[in-house]
């Protein structure tokens, strides 16, 4: 096979409809009758229900319908366990999953309690208003260490504590390695990670076909198939009467296949009994509250280490904010607790974490899920163990980097794949050399930073090194089809949301098949296109779809060839198969076009004998047996004014190891916005909430994303090391730039200010200017 | 209970989008934003969060970019508004800003791109050789969540270097 | 304009938010209630009445007749967001963006600069005469939101809605800006130290419009500046310092104007503060002592974005940073 797209930066094929406002985005469905929903969010984070009163809503012109939980009737239910928890012994897991409406209890502020059905939007707010809701306000459990003590409200009344789970996971033997120990170092660590918040907030249509008993909904999801699946299966529907689609998406970041929003499952429900197509879009302001977070956990984690900065092992307790509701299980804290091994070799480990119930929006991944916190814990602990032994902190990464004979690397701990955790293959070292040198780290440190302070000016540079799952199971499938006129088709069950499937995915067909990349044409996310698929998350989209695709292409590779081969009577090694069609090796004219074969393949007469199909066309399906790790490294030099503690960043480098890579301007692109995620995460990005669970801060004023002043431009560069986990040998990366921004910050920070030498340590994200100006006074007071 | 009873007045408005004249019977209340995109259908413009923060919304009023969400379509009334459908020719090729944006990778998503677009042309029409410093700043009041700027920053400048071969 | 107030038992669980703060007009409308809960806040504007004033008798005449149910409508920048959440429900809109005998700016009087309420921020940021002859614009401009808000935005808008972190607040306390206000009754005009009295409120009583500012030109051998610290560029300050220096002849100084934004409920004048430099040399020390004294003198109340300390720290370090450049440029207009 000839690579001519396959690893090249082609230009995407999506991009000519996106550039001219003709992309299909879910609140651009129109359709004839169509009504409006909004829905009645309880401001109050915990409360008994005593009535709802929707008579005066009732009597509003333009206002068709209001229901309540009481109106779904048996429809209403707690909603699925998406993700079991996985078979780790003495795991506890208490399942609460959440509800299409709130019936007795609120448990988040933002949690549903009405909807209203209108003619237009504006009128179905007006009758929110009209809506009255007699609550009994309870105490709101907001803090982790005191939800936890004995005493505290419960989230949920009948489980008597707020303990979602309960997991502990250790290999080798902590203490006897704490004891050998030369350095022992305990630290509190808080990190937070925030929410998604895409520019497109999500969205519902819901339309049925009462004569045809079809059931059509156009869903921002990032998993049509399950919400296929489970949607039919909850409205009493066969899978073939149910078409879920994701159209153009704008940004889904991991919360946008949390399933079923209750969104989701009403929608459609109300469409059936009104008859009339129904569509719901979240607004802003909604989105902070109604769709899910990331956000913090509290580790007091301990390291060991010997006199030379080899790590002998590390314990972490730490707690983990849930949420009101577990539909989505432990992937998250999972993720912290594997991810927190990092590239090292880490003889012992022993970590716990408690998974607390708050009465705050459900936590689901949401863009590195949990690996965040994780990673900077033992990215820290690092650079403080580097300080404490006066060793580089460069040097104390690469001296515990896992050499690259020691792949596949067992971590033994079982991963939120459910398989243990294992590295398929990584080579280490080259990709912190790049790095170090990117950044120029030896003349940063030695030259320009020295200088430079004797100017007066705080500059710091500062590293981190992490390793990222990705392309999990279970698995995804892909349908490749020539037609007739020799374009072809592809149809998978992922989604997309700016990925660039539509390009990348028809690099791998365009190649497999000879044909040109803008003669591929793909469907993501339509069910009836394509009717199995987990969906897009945990950047397993190019590694699993990707691979199906591979496969689908090839099948239909060997078709074209082995018809060609009988056309021409000839051996298929002596074919060629290039320019849309396939001719003889040496003889060019001898040639027939694709979409022939493909005619020919679909025969009027003569016979199609079973375990065979017409057309030219195949559909395959790719399974890993667990996931591909990809590694990377960042790098950044940063200037603070030491007066108002405001930053610049200078420089950023990232140095990455996705395996195989099919198109690298669009993996660059995924690593900026990562990047970009991760500085809003580290420096801007903050959910502050009060004591009654009120998240004050809801409105894009005053929750700060990154803005083209506050995002550098970075250097980027790359390693391959292939994952033998599937052919095409490829990793994930969607998350990766996301993942280390965080120590990265903490580090540079307290280099800049040479923080370390008065004692002072940043052990918390987000930072802020305010942040650091208090931690260095709370530092100055002890 | 409803608010006070009010007649919904309808307001009578004609205005230009790109070159066409159009009109609509309104409520007062609809925004421009709700206004170009469903009763005119020119999808287009993207609502992103309705208090004038990420930009999605950004149309030119008058050749000024202005936040759709932050106007009444009643405030419209006889004024020329360009969106992102007007910025091809008619025969479909892209303009400088639209084809660098393109080569550049300026776009995952494309949602928040609309606004970007229409803020990105006003803004060559009146800087015709700018700093990167200078593209950063004026692309500041369009927030983007997928592609970290960088690459639409590459785009603005490309595209300033080929207005700029163009220009006579 | 209207007074906020805030029955205490409905709002308990007050949202604290800085830029979405309860702009309640319909106060009866808590008491119909009855929900524990607040009313819903959603995104799209209540109903109202939309009245295009075709004069501007007419659009004072209108806001006499329903006092505090109008709102006029000029740029739309703060109203409309505040009506897109319902923290605003105004039952009646007179939009007087068609006056443009509103906007506009007159330099006929050499002393003074007469600016039109309904002068969008574009304009007058494209004015280079006017930012010549006050120069504090062409500092706190560009830190008002961005582009596409300057270019509907107003001066007028702006200084009624009182937004203590907004910058031109403080540039008009600076400045000693005087508000012409208008009514249906008559006229009337006062200092801008009179004009802002509490958060988000002016002393504007429910028929009155403010119509032109007036400023006074830049008096001899003198520099200004203004600086604000915000997390994002555009963003609201967590604190600014408007600063105006003239010196006598001998370079020392004669008077200091100094304002700060986003530190109190209001724009806050410190220029007492600066009362030791008169008849000094622009001195590091000097000026570190004026610093500690504005410190002392402010009472920052912290927000989501910065603690209260934060605030008054960098008040201190903005006043000696916005004093110096002030300085700096004396003689270089």
């Amino acid at each position: 096979m000839t690579t001519r797209f396959f690893g090249a930066p082609v230009k995407r094929n999506e991009d000519r409809k996106l550039l001219t406002g003709r992309a299909l985005f879910i609140d651009d469905v129109e359709l004839p009758g169509l009504l409006h929903a909004a829905f009645l969010r309880s401001q109050v984070a915990h409360a008994r229900i005593n009535s709802i009163d929707v008579s005066e809503a009732l009597k509003r012109p333009g206002v068709v319908a209001v229901y309540t939980a009481e109106d779904l009737g048996p429809y209403w239910r707690p909603g699925p366990l998406l993700v079991p928890p996985p078979p780790i012994p003495g795991i506890v897991f208490n399942t609460r999953t959440h509800v299409p409406l709130a019936k007795d209890t609120i448990r988040c502020a933002g949690e549903p309690i009405a909807i209203v059905v209108a003619e237009s939007r504006y009128i179905a707010e007006d009758a929110l208003d009209d809506i009255a809701v007699d609550l009994e306000i309870l105490p709101a459990v907001v803090d982790l260490e005191q939800a936890l003590e004995k005493g505290s409200t419960c989230v949920h009344a009948d489980l008597g504590n707020n303990v979602a789970a309960h997991v502990r996971q250790a290999k080798g033997d902590y203490k006897r390695a704490a004891a050998k120990a030369h350095l022992t170092l305990k630290r509190r660590f808080r990190y937070e990670h925030g929410i998604s918040s895409p520019i497109e907030t999500r969205g519902v249509v819901a339309q049925w076909d009462e004569r045809a008993e079809h059931m059509t909904v156009w869903d921002t999801t990032q998993a049509p198939v399950f919400v296929r699946n489970v949607l039919a299966g909850a409205l009493g529907l066969g899978e073939g009467q149910v078409r879920v689609i994701a159209p153009f998406v704008g940004g889904g970041f991991g919360p946008k296949i949390m399933m079923l929003y209750p969104e989701e499952a009403t929608l459609p429900w109300m469409a059936m009994r009104l008859n009339r197509p129904i569509k719901w879009i979240e607004d802003r302001f909604e989105h902070f509250v109604a769709t899910t977070h990331e956000r913090g956990q509290i580790h007091d984690a301990e390291i060991a280490l010997d006199k030379d900065g080899r790590i002998l092992g590390v314990k972490d307790v730490f707690l983990h904010d849930n949420g009101a509701y577990n539909p989505y299980g432990l992937t998250v804290p999972i993720n912290s607790q594997c991810t927190l091994l990092g590239p090292y070799v880490i003889p012992a480990y022993d970590s716990t974490f408690t998974s607390v119930f708050t009465n705050l929006t459900i936590v689901t991944p949401y863009r590195g899920a949990g690996r965040q916190h994780g990673v900077f814990v033992i990215e820290r602990l690092l650079d403080l163990a580097a300080h404490e032994l006066g060793i580089d902190p460069a040097e104390i990464r690469r001296r515990n980097l896992i050499p690259k004979d020691a792949f596949p690397y067992k971590n033994e701990i079982i991963y939120q794949d459910f398989a243990p955790l294992e590295y398929d293959s990584g080579n280490y070292e080259p990709v912190l050399d790049k790095a170090l040198a990117a950044i120029g780290y030896e003349s940063f440190i030695r030259e320009e930073q020295p200088k430079l302070r004797a100017q007066g000016r705080h500059v710091g540079i500062s590293i981190a090194c992490y390793v990222e799952g990705t392309g999990i199971g279970p698995y995804e499938g892909a349908k490749v089809q020539v037609r007739t006129n020799g374009k072809v088709s592809v149809a998978t069950g992922v989604g997309t949301q700016g990925q660039g499937h539509f390009t990348s995915f028809a690099q791998i067909v365009a190649d497999q098949l000879g044909v040109d990349v803008t003669d591929v044409d793909i469907v993501t996310g339509d069910t009836d296109r394509f009717y199995w698929g987990a969906g897009t998350f945990a950047s397993r989209g190019a590694v699993v779809a990707g691979n199906a695709v591979n496969e689908a292409s090839l099948a239909v590779r060997k078709k074209a060839l082995k018809f060609a081969s009988d056309a021409f009577e000839c051996a298929e090694e002596d074919l060629v198969l290039a320019d849309g069609k396939v001719s003889i090796a040496g003889i060019p004219e001898k040639f027939i076009r694709l979409g022939e074969l493909a005619q020919r393949a679909n025969p009027m007469r003569g016979a199609v004998k079973p375990g065979t199909e017409p057309g030219l066309e195949s559909t395959q399906y790719f399974g890993p047996p667990s996931g591909a790790t990809a590694n990377g490294v960042h790098a950044m030099i940063v200037e603070i004014d030491p007066e108002t503690f405001d930053l610049q960043i200078r420089k950023y480098v990232v140095v990455h190891d996705c395996g195989t890579v099919i198109n690298p301007m669009i993996l660059e692109g995924q690593i900026h916005g990562g990047v970009a995620q991760g500085i809003g995460n580290a420096f801007f990005e903050k959910l502050s909430f009060d004591e009654h669970g009120q998240l004050l801060n809801a409105s894009l004023a005053d929750y700060l994303l990154p803005t083209s002043l506050d995002v550098p431009r970075m250097v980027l560069d790359h390693t391959v090391t292939p994952s033998p986990l599937n052919p095409l040998g490829i990793k994930g990366a969607g998350e990766a730039g996301a993942i280390p921004v965080g120590p990265l910050f903490a580090q540079a920070i307290e280099d800049a200010l040479q923080l370390k030498k008065s004692g002072i340590e940043l052990l918390e994200i987000p930072l802020s200017p305010s942040r650091v100006f208090e931690l260095i006074g709370e530092g100055r007071k002890t | 209970m409803p608010d006070e009873a009010h007649e919904i007045a309808l307001h009578d408005i004609a205005l230009k989008v790109n070159g066409t004249s159009y009109k609509g019977s309104i409520e007062a209340r609809m925004l421009l934003s709700d206004f170009l995109r469903h009763e005119l259908k020119l999808a287009g413009t993207h609502v992103g969060c309705e208090h004038g923060v990420c930009g999605a919304c950004t149309v030119l009023l008058d050749g000024a970019p202005v936040r759709s969400c932050l106007m009444f379509a009643v405030q419209a009334q006889g004024r020329e508004l360009a969106t992102i459908e007007g910025l091809a020719s008619a025969s479909g090729d892209l303009s400088p800003l639209q084809a660098a944006m393109h080569e550049h990778h300026g776009l995952q998503c494309g949602y928040c791109t609309p606004g970007i677009l229409m803020t990105m042309t006003a803004f060559l029409r009146e800087h015709h050789e700018p700093s990167e410093d200078e593209v950063r700043e004026a692309l500041s009041g369009n927030l983007c969540r997928c592609t970290g700027y960088q690459n639409i920053v590459d785009a603005v400048l490309k595209a300033a270097e080929t207005l700029r071969a163009a220009a006579p | 304009m209207f007074r906020r107030s805030l029955p205490a038992d409905a709002w308990g669980l007050l949202l604290t938010c800085p830029t979405s703060r309860q702009i309640i007009d319909d106060v009866a409308f808590a008491k119909r209630a009855r929900m524990l809960c607040r009313p819903a806040r959603t995104m799209k504007p209540a109903p109202f009445k939309y009245i295009a004033a075709s004069s501007l008798d007419q659009a004072l005449a209108l806001k006499a007749e329903y006092g505090d149910e109008a709102r006029f409508l000029a740029g739309g920048q703060s109203l409309i967001p505040a009506m897109n959440f319902r923290l605003a429900r105004p039952a009646v809109l007179i939009d007087i963006n068609p006056l443009s005998e509103l906007a506009g700016i007159d330099r006929s009087d050499g002393e003074t600069i007469r600016v039109g309420a309904v002068t969008r921020y574009r304009a007058l940021e494209r004015d280079t005469a006017f930012l010549n002859v006050c120069p504090l614009f062409a500092d706190a401009l560009p830190h008002i939101a961005h582009p596409q808000i300057r270019n509907r935005g107003t001066i007028g808008g702006n200084l009624s809605h009182a937004d203590p972190a907004s910058e031109l607040p403080a540039v008009a306390t600076a400045m000693q800006a005087r508000m012409k206000i208008r009514s249906s009754q008559g006229e009337r005009e006062l200092a801008a130290s009179e004009f802002f009295i509490d958060l988000l409120t002016t002393c504007l009583e429910p028929g009155e419009m403010l119509v032109e500012i007036a400023f006074p030109a830049s008096p001899l051998r003198s520099g200004s500046c203004f600086m604000e610290v915000a997390r994002r560029r555009g963003d609201f300050a967590l604190a600014g310092v408007a600063a105006i220096v003239s010196l006598d002849e001998d370079g020392q100084f004669a008077e200091v104007r100094l304002a700060l934004c986003g530190v109190g409920e209001t724009p806050v004048d410190v220029s007492d503060a600066a009362a030791s430099l008169i008849g000094q040399r622009c001195t590091d020390q000097a000026l570190k002592a004026v610093a500690a004294e504005v410190q002392g003198t402010i009472s920052p109340s912290g927000n989501v974005h910065a603690s209260a300390d934060y605030q008054r720290h960098i008040a201190g370090v903005l006043t000696r940073r916005a004093l110096a450049s002030a300085h700096e440029r004396v003689g270089h207009a």
